[in-house]
């Protein structure tokens, strides 16, 4: 189905403010505002934003590490998105997850994941769950390509596929997993490859092209509400900027060169949507930067959300352990 | 009353949840052909074993509004899904800020003397009860085990469900229809004067026992069953204690960091409880070693009523210690 002018700009949107909420992060935690670990998500935001733009509101996702475009994308609110970053009982899990674990069960974010391929399976248990409600819901299921060498990849590909569940798995590969290239820990360097040997399709797509990755997903998921099973789709991408950062960023092992070359303005995903959109018509360049400037200011506000926010109070320590 | 097996009384407990409630769902690596014709083979799912997968396949499917029954088969085989247990379902409600339930019940068998060596014969609800986040339980009879699995499957949490294997075919009183036990509530299955006995499944009945032969000596033994470990019912552990003075854990877990441990502790750790103590605390539990096959070396590892009598005497030996309640 083609998308609506408003339908484009949104995407616009979204791809800008996954893109600044991250480089916020980095500032904010570079300069120990916020704490814990960060993981940018700069240079895949076309992978996050293509997929969620193919699903509804009611479809769910499971996220990892590197969540926070997810659960943007999937359309989650920035000010409490924010506030858990800085740890603060208006955040999503009132202070309890910090970056790596944030959730909007609400709106189908069943939680980003510290674990790498743990969400596979609680992924593979809401499109269980949504094929047993049979109102034609699917699951979104992000991973990276380190992901692949985990048992829960190869378990859940192949229960989702001879279940025939509403999946769509999605492998970001942005070539490493921490330092470690694809090609010094994968025998097989295409991952779509796995698809076929679970009877399932493998789809390998340009995960920095917003609307290859819409498309590419809209089909999968097509595929899914019609009960015919689950999809791997294969998104290529970079990750910009270095892997994770605590007080300081990890070192950047990968040579400058490629990296270079990922940053350039026709790769970038999102100067390059911005560029689709200008030279199309679509969107002028002061439109586009209006854009820019807003999210800007959003997040501005989000920071300002975050920092009005108290601390959990430690008497609150041992409240959500247990439902009653 | 009428009586029936162990594993009868947990079969009728899922099917009159299952009749109950049409969010529950099953999910095991053994087809279970009754069920399925019952329920249906959307609702009573055989997997593939992928322990790991289906561990979260239950806790994803409860988070989006099922409520999944897991059966692992032997608790052995949970132990390849650890990242699912520990690392997911034990902190998922938590670690989102109590955003969601997650009402999954993961059934596992345990335990040893079945003669089926170190891999089959583990007794490891201590490692689950270490998570927090996780309820366990582990009934003796089984009117219990029906009472409390169906507790477990209406609990909105994830519950671990551990039935010892040498329970299987034990036989007891069960009401008939709707019937549940409290989680979290200790049952004196005994009530006695002079030791309290806290034993765990299997040793619940050995204990018993044991009681029923040093009446004849004159003691009178008290045993209590705590059947549920997380939340554990420190009040009725203290309160039995307190009223016979000496307290003897029974269990086939190794002793190092165990449910007995931990039962020990909660009492010698309550201050009234501790005072009332008129004699050392002993633990009669498993060998520090992989359960071993060959008969002679299996029972010489495990407890059996001699330990469990010799530990009773050896608590009992302190009486001529004044009471030191009565002072
Ligand atoms: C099971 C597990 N092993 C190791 C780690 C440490 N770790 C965190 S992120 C990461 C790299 C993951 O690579 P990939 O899946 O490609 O995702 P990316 O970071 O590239 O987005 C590793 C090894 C982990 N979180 N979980
Ligand atoms: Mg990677």
């Amino acid at each position: 189905m083609a998308l609506t002018q408003a339908e484009l700009v949104e995407i616009f949107r979204k791809l800008v403010l996954i893109r600044e909420f991250d480089l916020l992060a980095v500032e904010l935690r570079t300069a120990k505002r916020i704490y814990g670990a960060v993981h940018p998500y700069v240079g895949e935001e076309a992978v996050a934003v293509g997929v969620c733009a193919a699903l509804r509101p009611t479809d769910r996702i499971t996220s990892t590490h590197r969540g926070h475009g997810h659960c943007i994308a999937k359309g989650a609110d920035v000010n409490r998105m924010m506030a858990e970053l800085f740890g603060r009982v208006d955040g999503y899990c009132k202070g309890k997850g910090g970056s790596m674990h944030i959730a909007d069960f609400g709106i189908g974010i069943l939680g980003a994941n510290g674990i790498v391929a743990g969400g596979m399976p609680i992924a593979c248990g809401a499109a269980l769950a949504a094929q047993l409600e049979d109102a034609g819901g699917v699951t979104a299921c992000f991973f990276g390509d380190g992901a692949t060498g985990e048992g829960e990849f190869h378990e859940t590909l192949n229960i989702a596929s001879l279940w025939k569940l509403p999946l769509l798995f999605v492998c970001e590969n942005n070539r490493y997993g921490a330092g470690n290239a694809v090609e010094s820990v994968r025998a097989q360097t295409d991952i779509s490859l796995h698809a076929p040997a679970y009877g399932m399709p493998g789809v390998s797509v340009d995960g920095n092209d917003v609307l290859a990755v819409r498309d590419a997903a809209s089909e999968a998921v097509e595929r899914a509400r019609r009960g015919d099973g689950p999809t791997l789709l294969h998104c290529k991408t970079f990750r910009m900027l270095f892997h994770a950062m605590r007080d300081a960023p990890q070192p950047d092992m990968r040579p400058t060169d490629v990296v270079a070359a990922w940053r350039g303005r026709d790769r970038d995903p999102v100067t390059r949507f911005e560029d689709h959109l200008t030279s199309r018509g679509i969107a002028t360049a002061v439109e586009a930067q209006r854009i820019r400037d807003a999210v800007k200011r959003d997040l501005e506000a989000a920071v300002a959300f975050a920092e009005a926010s108290p601390y959990p109070d430690p008497h609150d320590l041992l409240v959500d352990m247990f439902a009653e | 009353m009428r009586e029936i097996t162990f594993a009868q009384a947990l079969e009728e407990a899922l099917i009159e949840e299952m009749e109950r409630d049409e969010r529950v769902i099953t999910m095991a690596t053994q087809r279970a052909p009754a069920l399925e014709n019952k329920f249906g083979d959307k609702r009573v799912r055989f997997t593939p074993i992928s322990e790991a997968a289906f561990t979260g396949i239950g806790l994803g499917a409860a988070g989006s509004g099922f409520r999944p029954v897991v059966h692992w088969g032997m608790v052995t085989f949970s132990f390849v899904a650890m990242d699912q247990i520990v690392n997911q379902a034990s902190k998922i409600r938590y670690m989102f800020g109590g955003q969601a339930d997650f009402p999954v019940t993961y059934r596992c068998s345990t335990g040893g003397g079945m003669q089926v060596a170190a891999q089959h014969s583990q007794s490891p609800y201590s490692m689950f009860m270490h998570l927090a986040g996780l309820k366990i339980l582990l009934p003796s009879m089984p009117a219990d085990a029906k009472g409390l699995l169906k507790s477990a499957i209406r609990d909105n949490n994830p519950v671990v469900f551990f039935e010892c294997s040498r329970l299987a075919s034990t036989t007891g009183p069960v009401p008939d229809g709707e019937h549940t036990v409290p989680i979290g509530v200790a049952d004196v299955k005994r009530a006695g004067r002079d030791v309290t006995i806290v034993g765990l499944a299997y040793y619940v009945r050995e204990a018993l026992a044991v009681a029923d032969t040093l009446t004849t000596e004159g003691i009178s033994v008290e045993v209590l069953d705590p059947r549920t470990l997380v939340p554990m019912d420190a009040a009725a552990i203290r309160a039995s204690v307190r009223k016979t003075g000496r307290l003897v854990v029974v269990d086939e877990a190794p002793a190092t960091c165990s449910a007995a441990s931990e039962i020990v502790a909660l009492v010698t750790e309550d201050p009234e409880t501790f005072r009332a103590l008129r004699a050392p605390v002993q633990r009669v539990c498993a060998a520090p070693v992989p359960v071993p096959f060959s008969p002679p070396l299996e029972q010489a590892a495990l407890p059996d009523r001699a330990r469990i009598t010799a530990a009773v005497r050896r608590v009992l030996e302190d009486a001529r210690r004044p009471d030191p309640l009565a002072r």
